[in-house]
């Protein structure tokens, strides 16, 4: 396995409100290998932004990290703020329609991130633009630099970003849902536009969603959230053939793609102000034991996956 | 861009026109017998009809209303009842001075009001946002007349550091006119010493009747920085990498910026009835002072020129506020296309 | 009710109705709470322009009248102008408001065009020039604040109008057979209350604040009345002497315009969730 560009381990994330301190994340680990992808899968809900943001080092006020830690090539970028990762790590985010500043021009927007953290003059950075816009077909790309957000479609506009996200030559691109706010057409298209720009340009991946069917096309491993803990890890493929947590299982068979039956999950995600105790899915789990309530269950490790279950082995019976 | 700023000018000609006939209205209607109290009290009855004559009262209503309006198009407000002299030209002596009034309390009132609008937001919930709060809401709540009245106490009869009132030291006598502005005139005559003076003389004028303004615009900045700050667009620029103060100066405060902008437009309205109280506190030779002479000279012909007149002013600002507007986001005009 | 609590909750907007009610309850007693009931008109020549004691809390005036009694006295004008100038402008307000955004016509053409005619001079100089072809006076000036301030009403009116009548249960009315009146006066309307509440709130500082100034430029209010506006302007040939003269009323306006524009905010943030975030 190659040197993991992006490494978190242990993490948690509180937030302190009026409603009392909220656990969005406990004891998360992955990583992401130097050139490789990863897809994060889970309901809304399950943390997922929240561990975007603490990548991106923007949590919310409030939010605390009092364990853990993420590694960015090789530097913890959680608690040594001069390690910041900011335009290191593109950013590709989940609305293209909200996502860009509609009183500017798109050039500027670029620019202002280069501007930070790029090496080279305005004019360095406006002939890079130019040449990323090319990358990532938006067309007539000189015009496009001087247009307003208003003047560009969906597709564009998510092209645009990826230019963005690619602007000051990051090692690793951070994707928030990317396709979710287009239509299917043109989801294909950027889908295949972000492999492409990846494997050229030999970047990781950090791909979350909520949509095995993305997935699937665009990252080699996956990790499970449920409830702001890992649930499965493992490659894409054969967590999709042979899923072991009850919770993944159950999930995919929720998928309408490869649903044998529409049986959803009773119950939902809990509030991250009230998380069960012990296994935080076992008020909905099928195969529940009375041990699941008492305490975080261990998590198992075969070959190169991980299931935080240790039942998982039982049948569900429907 | 040039057929928005075109059809936001046509959009504000109805109300114009609207007001033209109002002033008609009200200065035919109200007074009951227009032509008597033109006379006064003491006009024998020929002295009436024949003022009926010459104003052509006599006349039939609607041609009234026709000639009313030919003459105020060509500018032709008639002679003022307490001087002699053409409306008109009394208005175009005065105007420049409550211009000049007006603009430069609404440049104070934008430069401080937009950064502690800023700062507020910023610090929101924290000391400077209360602070800020308190400021805006008490800014409106002061009656300029009265405010002046302090600030002359304090500053021009107790402390002696201001001039009490007018726009210039009487001993310097006044710089050659050309815009009847006293800080341009003054720059074009070479004439530093007067330029000064002039500064001085507007400070408490300009001060009070900025604080309204400063107020409005503060809070309008503050809430429309809050509701950028939400927007995902700032999260993205912020995950992005976008520096902090760079980010809340210039990126967000654009988007937030522009319901200030609608506020200034709103604003104008209430600079000009605050420089009726102002130029009044002050004896500041502007319209103003002029309607405050008309009313009290019962000279109606003057007040309903100032009506029109500073109607026009109202509308060729609330025209530059759209356009403006325009330019800080690029939308605007191409929504009204 | 909700609203009311959520005034309660907001320090700064109780403050205000603390203020408002505290006024009225002085506009209501003044007779009995005025040291000098009868300085109203009388006047003591040989005790003018004293400054602030144990007898004269806020000081003599030119013509040797307690100030602080010619303030609580003041209340009582101040409230009655606003009340009646408010009450007038919704009365013409509201149901151009309400007619103009029911339908779009012609005649809702009309009136808007007309509020507009109205709306495009600033409020004083329209006040101001009516309150002169009519004889000054303080009716005077409550008829031209009046006429001046209705158009406000009516667009927020209009406003609301139009957005109610596209809502569902407007149409379901109007499906079950409801006449336009009957569906205007009793669902648009209570349903556009709150607005009108914001708007007339706000107008009773912005009433209180413009008679002042009437009454300092000789339009309003005429001696001996123990007017706001009109004392300041009294005040103003005996500075910088008689620093307490012009002091007091003028305060005394702040603090009612404050309580108003106070109370108003709160009411808006109660009558609006969407706009209470940014509060808090």
């Amino acid at each position: 396995m190659t040197r993991p560009i992006l490494q978190v381990e242990g993490l948690a994330v509180e937030l302190r409100g009026e409603a009392g301190t909220a656990q969005i994340l406990d004891d998360v680990t992955f990583h992401v290998p130097a050139g490789g992808s990863l897809g994060i899968v889970g309901e809304s809900g399950c943390g997922k932004s929240t561990l975007l943001r603490a990548i991106l080092g923007i949590l919310p006020k409030g939010a605390e990290t009092p364990r853990g830690s993420i590694l960015f090539e090789g530097r913890d970028i959680l608690s040594d703020r001069a390690a910041s990762a900011r335009g290191r790590i593109g950013f590709v985010p989940q609305d293209p329609y909200l996502s860009l500043n509609p009183v500017f021009r798109a050039g500027d927007q670029i620019l202002e991130i280069m501007r930070r953290h790029a090496p080279g003059s305005r004019r360095d950075h406006r002939a890079k633009i130019v040449e990323l816009f090319r990358a990532v077909q938006l067309p007539d790309p000189e015009a496009a630099l001087a247009k307003y957000p208003h003047q560009f479609s969906g597709g564009q506009r998510q092209r645009l970003l990826i230019a963005a996200a690619l602007a000051c030559d990051p090692s690793l691109l951070v994707a928030d849902e990317p396709t979710t706010a287009l239509d299917v057409t043109t989801q294909r298209e950027i889908l295949s536009l972000l492999r492409g720009l990846a494997a050229d340009r030999g970047l990781a991946l950090l791909f979350v969603t909520h949509d095995f069917g993305v997935l699937a096309s665009v990252c080699d491993r996956v990790t499970v959230l449920y409830a702001g803990r890992v649930a499965e890890g493992g490659p894409t493929r054969t967590v999709l053939d042979a899923p072991q947590h009850p919770y993944t299982r159950m999930l995919l068979a929720c998928h309408p793609d490869r649903a044998t039956d529409l049986a959803g999950i009773p119950g939902t995600v809990p509030a991250a102000t009230a998380q069960p105790s012990g296994c935080r899915f076992h008020p909905r789990c099928p195969i529940v034991r009375g041990s699941c309530a008492e305490s975080p269950p261990q998590t198992v490790t075969e070959g190169d996956r991980v299931v935080a279950c240790p039942f998982h082995a039982e049948p569900i019976l429907a | 861009m040039a057929r928005y700023i075109l059809r936001r000018v046509l959009l504000a000609l109805p109300a114009l026109f609207g007001l033209v006939i109002l002033t008609f209205v009200l200065s035919r209607v109200v007074p009951g017998d227009a032509a008597a109290t033109l006379a006064g009290d003491a006009a024998t009855p020929a002295q009436i009809a024949d003022i009926r004559a010459r104003y052509g009262l006599d006349r039939p209503i609607m041609e009234q209303a026709a000639i009313h309006v030919r003459q105020v198009l060509t500018g032709d407000f008639g002679r003022s009842i307490f001087s002699g002299r053409p409306v008109a030209e009394e208005i175009i002596q005065r105007l420049p001075a409550t211009l000049e009034l007006t603009f430069v309390a609404l440049f104070l009132a934008t430069v401080i009001g937009i950064p502690l609008g800023l700062l507020a937001a910023l610090d929101h919930n924290g000391p400077i946002d209360h602070l800020v709060r308190l400021l805006s809401v008490g800014g409106l709540a002061i009656a300029s007349f009265w405010l002046a009245i302090m600030l002359q106490l304090v500053f021009s009869m107790d402390l002696d550091v201001l001039p009490l009132r007018g726009r210039m030291d009487v001993a310097l006598g006044q710089p050659a006119r050309v815009t009847g502005s006293m800080l341009i005139d003054s720059l074009l005559a070479g004439r530093l010493d007067m330029f000064v003076d002039a500064c001085r003389h507007l400070v408490l004028p300009a001060v009070t009747l900025a604080l309204p303004g400063l107020a409005t615009i503060a809070r309008f900045t503050r809430s429309g920085v809050l509701e950028t700050l939400q927007k995902d667009f700032v999260l993205y620029a912020r995950a992005a990498g976008y520096g902090r103060v760079r980010l809340a100066a210039i990126y967000v405060l654009r988007n937030a910026v522009n319901v200030t902008v609608t506020q200034i437009g709103l604003l104008f309205g209430a600079l000009i009835s605050g420089a009726v109280a102002v130029e009044a506190v002050f004896d500041w030779p502007g319209l103003g002072t002029y309607a405050v002479q008309a009313i009290l000279s019962a000279d109606y012909k003057a007040l309903l020129a100032v009506t029109l007149v500073v109607g026009v002013v109202y509308a060729v600002v609330n025209v530059a506020v759209d356009v403006v507007q325009a330019l800080i986001d690029p939308r605007v005009a191409e929504e009204h296309r | 009710m909700t609203a009311l609590r959520h005034i309660f909750r907001d320090p700064v907007a109780a403050f205000g109705l603390l203020i408002v009610v505290f006024a009225l309850l002085v506009a209501i007693l003044a007779p009995w709470l005025a040291p000098y009931p009868d300085d109203a008109f009388e006047s003591h020549i040989l005790q003018r322009l004293r400054p602030p004691s144990a007898e004269f809390p806020f000081g003599t005036d030119n013509l040797g009248r307690d100030i602080l009694s010619r303030v609580i006295l003041g209340t009582r004008n101040a409230f009655a102008v606003a009340i009646a100038v408010v009450v007038a402008a919704m009365a013409v307000g509201v149901p151009v408001g309400l007619a103009a955004g029911w339908r779009d016509n012609w005649m809702s053409d009309v009136l808007m065009r007309v509020t507009d005619v109205f709306l495009a001079v600033p409020q004083l100089i329209l006040a101001l020039a009516l309150g002169q072809l009519m004889a000054p006076g303080i009716g005077t000036a409550m008829v031209a604040l009046a006429f001046t301030y209705w158009p406000f009403f009516a667009r927020t009116v209009y406003a609301e109008t139009r957005r109610l009548r596209g809502s569902l249960f407007v149409d379901a009315l109007a499906g079950i057979g409801a006449s336009p009146t009957r569906i205007l006066f009793l669902h648009v309307l209570p349903n556009a209350a709150p607005a009108i509440l914001v708007r007339a709130t706000v107008g009773m500082g912005f009433t209180i604040l413009t008679a002042a100034l009437l009454g300092f430029l000789g339009v309003g209010a005429a001696p001996p009345s123990p007017d706001w506006g009109l004392a300041v302007s009294e005040a103003r040939q005996h500075l910088p002497e008689a620093w307490w003269f012009p002091t007091f009323p003028g305060l005394a306006i702040l603090l009612l315009v404050l309580g108003f524009n106070l109370l108003g905010d709160g009411l808006r943030d109660a009558a609006d969730p969407r706009l209470r975030r940014s509060r808090r």
